[in-house]
């Protein structure tokens, strides 16, 4: 079984390779997914400002006018001055920057609350034209585009893999060829005497799933770890940079754990069994 | 034990091999089958062993239709059937005692029942004391021994034998003769495929020929051609 160690390593290594990539891409959709989570977050809301000089009875008109559409999950009314010291909040060491406003020049706001994007449309348009409204804002358009770009990588990583995968079981294959062709005299022995195709596969499928395993645990060591200090070099600053986070490592691993090892043990048993049926059908 | 009706086996590219073989062998029988190359003596065995289907007809295998069994029913088809090669076809990386045993564990028998009958059966083809060596170490007529033993260590009715003697000389040759008519003797249906004119003359047993894919002769205590 091991005399073919050159071919061996190819199998381990294509195994390795596929899986890694396979890890960047899963890491890269949860991100993506989680981004698109946190956005929808931020962004699962229209903000209706209003000029300072809106009477009650029209703000009244239309947080009303809101109340009844459809998707509305709540409406707040926020004045400015509780806008301008949620911001200073927000801002943290940069607040004092705040400091030297003589005007607020934040409006009066009404806060909605949406149930899901989906409804930003119709209920902007629901109130759209009332008096008191300066303007109307919500961020439809950039979720649309993140939630488009998250669903190109899903689909675009998702082929790359597939085909990685089949390149995979192919190389894996020919390489136990070369162990069924060795011991072919020993199988066609084993046949004429009444073994079973199990009981000659079985070995051959070991080898198979061996090298999945393998490969496998060399690629979680790689993924994680390279994942890990990718993560610690970058993460604070991505904060900064776009108010979130990296999906940490530890979350991940248990996934990473049970689908690199599934993927691989199973790369390698399909291997087997393709080469085993086409050199020798057995 | 094994029957033939109306058998014909043709190849893709046309090649009949076999055409319209009837034959019946009972249980205990020795016959031999004989025949210049190529008539057909190796394409019948391995319609025997499954190894071919024939283009029609049907064959019996111990009172079973082997014909239309499913694949993966053919090990154990196989199981009852011992075969011998010409070119011994032991495993290079087992001992004796090992090449004999594989044939009992393959088919999963108790590790008390392969203690028991591998020594014994070995025994009776007198390699008791070659137990623990490997193939390599063995002369020709040992290795035949050892593919004996091992294709009747399961105890099978029917032994097949393809030109069993063809590597060797006269005299181990002899050896191996009489072996296989003690199996026989003791119950072992015997099918030979076999040049040895001598041998098959001197045995006087029931004698098959087959030319150009049939059967021309089939004859009692036959011997290998008849002088014209």
């Amino acid at each position: 079984m091991w005399r073919n160690k050159g071919m061996g390593l190819a199998s381990i290594t294509s195994i390795t390779a596929v899986l890694v990539i396979l890890g960047l891409v899963f890491i890269m959709i949860l991100s993506l997914n989680n981004l698109v989570v946190d956005t929808k977050d931020k962004f699962d809301e229209i903000q209706v400002f209003l000029y300072d000089s809106a009477t009650d009875e029209q703000i009244e008109a239309i947080e009303s006018k809101l109340e009844k559409q459809e998707g509305v999950s709540s409406v707040v009314f926020q004045s400015k001055d509780e806008a301008l010291n949620k911001m200073k909040e927000d801002w943290g060491d940069e607040a004092y920057l705040l400091e030297g406003l003589e005007n607020n020049p934040l409006p009066n706001t009404i806060i909605v609350k949406l149930k899901d994007i989906e409804y930003a449309d119709s209920i902007a348009n629901s109130i759209d034209g009332l008096d008191g409204i300066e303007e109307i804002q919500y961020n439809q358009d950039i979720v649309k585009k993140l939630i488009l770009v998250a669903n190109y990588v899903k689909t675009g990583g998702m082929f790359i893999v597939s085909v990685l995968i089949l390149v995979s079981i192919f190389i894996i294959s020919n390489t136990i060829k070369l162990t069924v062709t060795a011991r072919k005299r020993e199988i066609n022995i084993m046949k004429y005497v009444g073994a079973t195709n199990g009981y000659i596969r079985g070995p051959f499928i070991i080898e198979g799933i061996l090298f999945g395993l393998i490969g496998a645990g060399l690629s979680i060591a790689i993924v994680y770890y390279g994942y890990e200090y990718f993560f610690n070099a970058v993460n604070d600053r991505l904060y900064v940079l776009f108010t979130i986070y990296l999906v940490p490592p530890a979350v991940l691993l248990k996934d990473i754990l049970t689908i690199f090892i599934s993927i691989g043990a199973g790369i390698g048993a399909l291997g087997s069994l393709i080469s085993l049926r086409k050199f020798l059908n057995v | 034990m094994i029957k033939f009706i109306n058998v014909d086996k043709e190849y893709e590219n046309g090649v009949k091999a076999l055409s319209n073989i009837n034959l019946s062998i009972e249980k205990g029988d020795f016959v031999f089958l004989v025949g210049p190359s190529g008539a057909g003596k190796s394409t019948l065995i391995k319609l025997i062993l499954k190894e071919e289907n024939p283009s029609s007809g049907r064959i019996y295998l111990n009172n079973k239709d082997i014909t239309k069994v499913k694949n993966r029913k053919i090990p154990y088809i196989r199981r009852n059937v011992g075969v011998v090669f010409q070119d011994f076809r032991l495993l290079p990386n087992k001992t004796v005692y090992e090449n004999v045993a594989f044939a009992m564990e393959i088919i999963g028998a108790h590790p008390k029942e392969i203690r028991r009958n591998v020594p014994m059966v070995l025994s009776m083809v007198n390699l008791s004391q070659k137990a623990d060596c490997y193939p390599d170490q063995l002369s020709g007529g040992e290795h035949q021994r050892v593919a004996i033993a091992r294709a009747i260590v399961n105890n099978p009715p029917i032994l097949i034998a393809d030109e069993p003697t063809g590597n060797l000389d006269p005299e181990t040759a002899w050896g191996i003769m009489k072996l296989l008519r003690d199996i026989n003797r003791r119950g072992t249906t015997i099918l030979m495929a076999t040049h040895a004119k001598d041998i098959v003359d001197a045995m006087q047993k029931r004698v098959i020929e087959i030319e150009k894919g049939m059967i021309v002769r089939d004859e009692e205590k036959g011997v290998y051609e008849h002088e014209v």
